[in-house]
């Protein structure tokens, strides 16, 4: 555990560098996406490795996050954090709503509910297209900063908040009770502990910063989009690069974002065939090494 | 008028949708796998089928068998490479099993897509129909393909009932889906009896897949919808149960003509999520489900 937290402190302290030591603004900017995606798979691995439920539906946190601040910002046209905060607002309250209901099912019926949530958001934005900008996407006037360096570095601090919080919250009672309901829902529940209560509050937190970080994204790509923020694929990503890191670790899928986009961007040149190649290494990971990049990373120094 | 021709063409689609949706739930009722490949299936014998059948001139029944032919042999890799080495792996904890099979094949339906994509088109085709012209019935014109569709499912759907409930293979499917332990104790080797159901499965998911692509048109871009359309009225009939997805398959199909319609063509898919979403809220297990 110690060694994970200064492994983890000594790579964020490289990342957070990285940008003053002159690399080109198009490197920046994949930094900052890793940022952004890493903010949602810890989210998402909260839900997964702690508590035990499949969400679907991580674009479905996001899309609220990105559609609330972009649609403050381009219809009332407040200012940028207030637009950031309504968007996270926005991801909170849907949250709330979808997940007191659905955290009652178990299983399959939790990750359908959340496939269906996004499914409907999805239409929703097509169908008010008048003020959401339908399939075309929705351009926001105003953006975080206009330097790549000083829009890493927004990304990178929201990157490092959520990873604390996150990390911290994983490791505190809350996260064991949360693995134990996980786990063993009926010995859980049996010790007297509110299962469902604690579904809820992980549940919550990961659509605080799901839907930050959308709200946040939606500033530094200049638009929020169907198939940028909303689309399954973009909740697929998000799972990839969950197990792919290594889930039920908060460290893992901050490794597992940084190798898919990453290898996304390397993979360029082949076109469509890098999903392929992408999608096939992290099943080929997940079948041989269940524990992902981080479990193999350390069983290497164990042995 | 109007309304005869909801029945009729709600009446296509749902025996089509009813198809589409049945391999999904047999191979959760057989073996308790939640595949979310299926899309993916149904789309490789689509594009499959089209392939054959128009680019390689091979005709409307050479590239539906094709098709079919892909669909099983997509169905027996989604199997072999996926849900087999899930199943067996020993690193992976019992717990975690389900989350794995839905995470691989999720990763598998991925995979199937870009190649799809990439070998194919990306351009949304349609599968060359089986027999064309017209039938009037009782006034309303209605394409003798909307018909073969519609009595092919069916034809299928009473297939399948007979094998489970008339032969031995397929008593086996039933009792392993009943209790698994107990049909390895009276001597069945249950590894025997998943791939019969796999095999099944192909069969069903690569009919289904070359109907639909003939009937709404198919694209590689259509994959997470068809998957979730199948697991949300696989869910809504009740999970593992034949006769509740049929239910469910008709109540969606008769939703979605309804829409389309009376409402608009756009919002055809909305009525059915808002639907399952209650029927998820009040009644978790389905309409025929166990839990």
């Amino acid at each position: 555990m110690k060694r994970q937290i200064i492994i983890s402190l000594v790579g964020l302290a490289i990342l957070g560098i990285a940008p003053l030591c002159g690399v080109s603004d198009y490197i920046t900017g994949v930094l900052t996406m890793i940022c952004f995606y890493a903010v949602f798979a810890m989210s998402w691995d909260l839900l997964f490795g702690y508590a035990g439920e499949v969400n679907f539906g991580p674009s479905f946190l996001i899309g609220l996050g990105a559609y609330g601040a972009g649609m403050a910002d381009s219809i009332y046209g407040w200012p940028v954090p207030l637009c950031i905060a309504a968007g996270t607002l926005a991801a909170l309250v849907g949250g709330l709503v979808l997940a007191v209901p659905a955290l009652r099912l178990r299983g399959p019926y939790f990750g359908l509910i959340t496939l269906v949530a996004v499914l409907l958001l999805q239409d929703a934005i097509v169908v008010f297209a008048g003020t959401t900008g339908g399939e075309i996407g929705l351009s926001v006037p105003d953006v975080l900063s206009v330097s790549a360096t000083v829009n890493f570095y927004y990304a990178f601090g929201l990157m490092a908040l959520a990873g604390v919080v996150i990390f911290t919250v994983a490791n505190s009672p809350f996260g064991l009770i949360l693995q134990a309901g996980g786990q063993d829902p009926v010995e859980a529940q049996a010790l007297g502990f509110n299962i469902v209560k604690h579904k809820i509050v992980a549940f919550m937190l990961s659509a605080l910063f799901s839907g930050l970080a959308g709200a946040m994204l939606v500033f530094y790509l200049g638009t929020a989009s169907v198939s940028a923020m909303v689309d399954i694929a973009v909740g697929i990503q998000v799972i990839i690069a969950a197990v792919l890191g290594g889930r039920r670790t908060i460290i893992g899928p901050v490794l597992g974002a940084a190798f898919l986009i990453g290898a996304g961007e390397i993979l360029r040149p082949l076109g469509q065939l890098s999903g392929f190649v992408v999608a096939a290494f992290a099943l080929g990971v997940i079948l041989v090494f269940p524990n992902g990049l981080l479990g193999l990373l350390q069983n290497r120094r164990r042995a | 008028m109007l309304a005869l021709q909801i029945i009729i063409d709600g009446f296509a689609i749902s025996a089509l949708y009813a198809l589409g949706a049945l391999g999904f739930t047999l191979i959760f009722g057989v073996s308790g796998v939640l595949n979310l490949a299926h899309g993916a299936v149904l789309v490789t014998a689509a594009m499959v089928a089209w392939y054959v059948g128009t680019t390689l001139h091979g005709g409307a029944f050479g590239g539906a068998a094709a098709g079919i032919l892909a669909g099983i042999v997509t169905a027996f890799a989604t199997y072999f490479i996926v849900v087999r080495p899930i199943e067996r792996s020993r690193a992976i904890p019992n717990a975690e099993r389900e989350l794995f099979v839905l995470t691989g094949t999720l990763l598998w339906a991925v995979m199937l897509q870009t190649i799809l994509s990439y070998v194919f088109t990306t351009t949304p085709i349609t599968v060359q129909e089986l027999v064309g012209g017209t039938v009037n019935i009782l006034g309303v014109k209605t394409p003798w393909n909307e018909v073969l569709i519609a009595a092919v499912s069916w034809a299928a759907l009473g297939l399948l009932w007979l094998l489970v409930n008339r032969t031995r293979a397929g008593k086996q499917l039933l009792a392993a889906s009943i209790n698994p332990r107990g049909l390895t104790l009276v001597g069945v080797e249950l590894g025997q009896v998943h791939l019969l159901a796999w095999l099944i499965y192909g069969i069903l998911a690569g009919l289904a897949g070359v109907l639909l692509g003939g009937f709404l048109g198919t694209s590689s871009a259509y994959i997470p919808a068809l998957t979730g359309s199948a697991f949300a009225i696989v869910v809504l009939g009740g999970l593992g149960s034949v006769s509740g997805t049929i239910i469910a398959a008709y109540v969606v199909g008769y939703l979605e003509t309804l829409t389309a319609y009376l409402v608009d063509p756009s919002l055809r898919a909305i009525p059915a999520l808002v639907l399952l979403v209650l029927v998820l809220y009040f009644r978790p297990q389905g309409f025929l489900g166990r839990r």
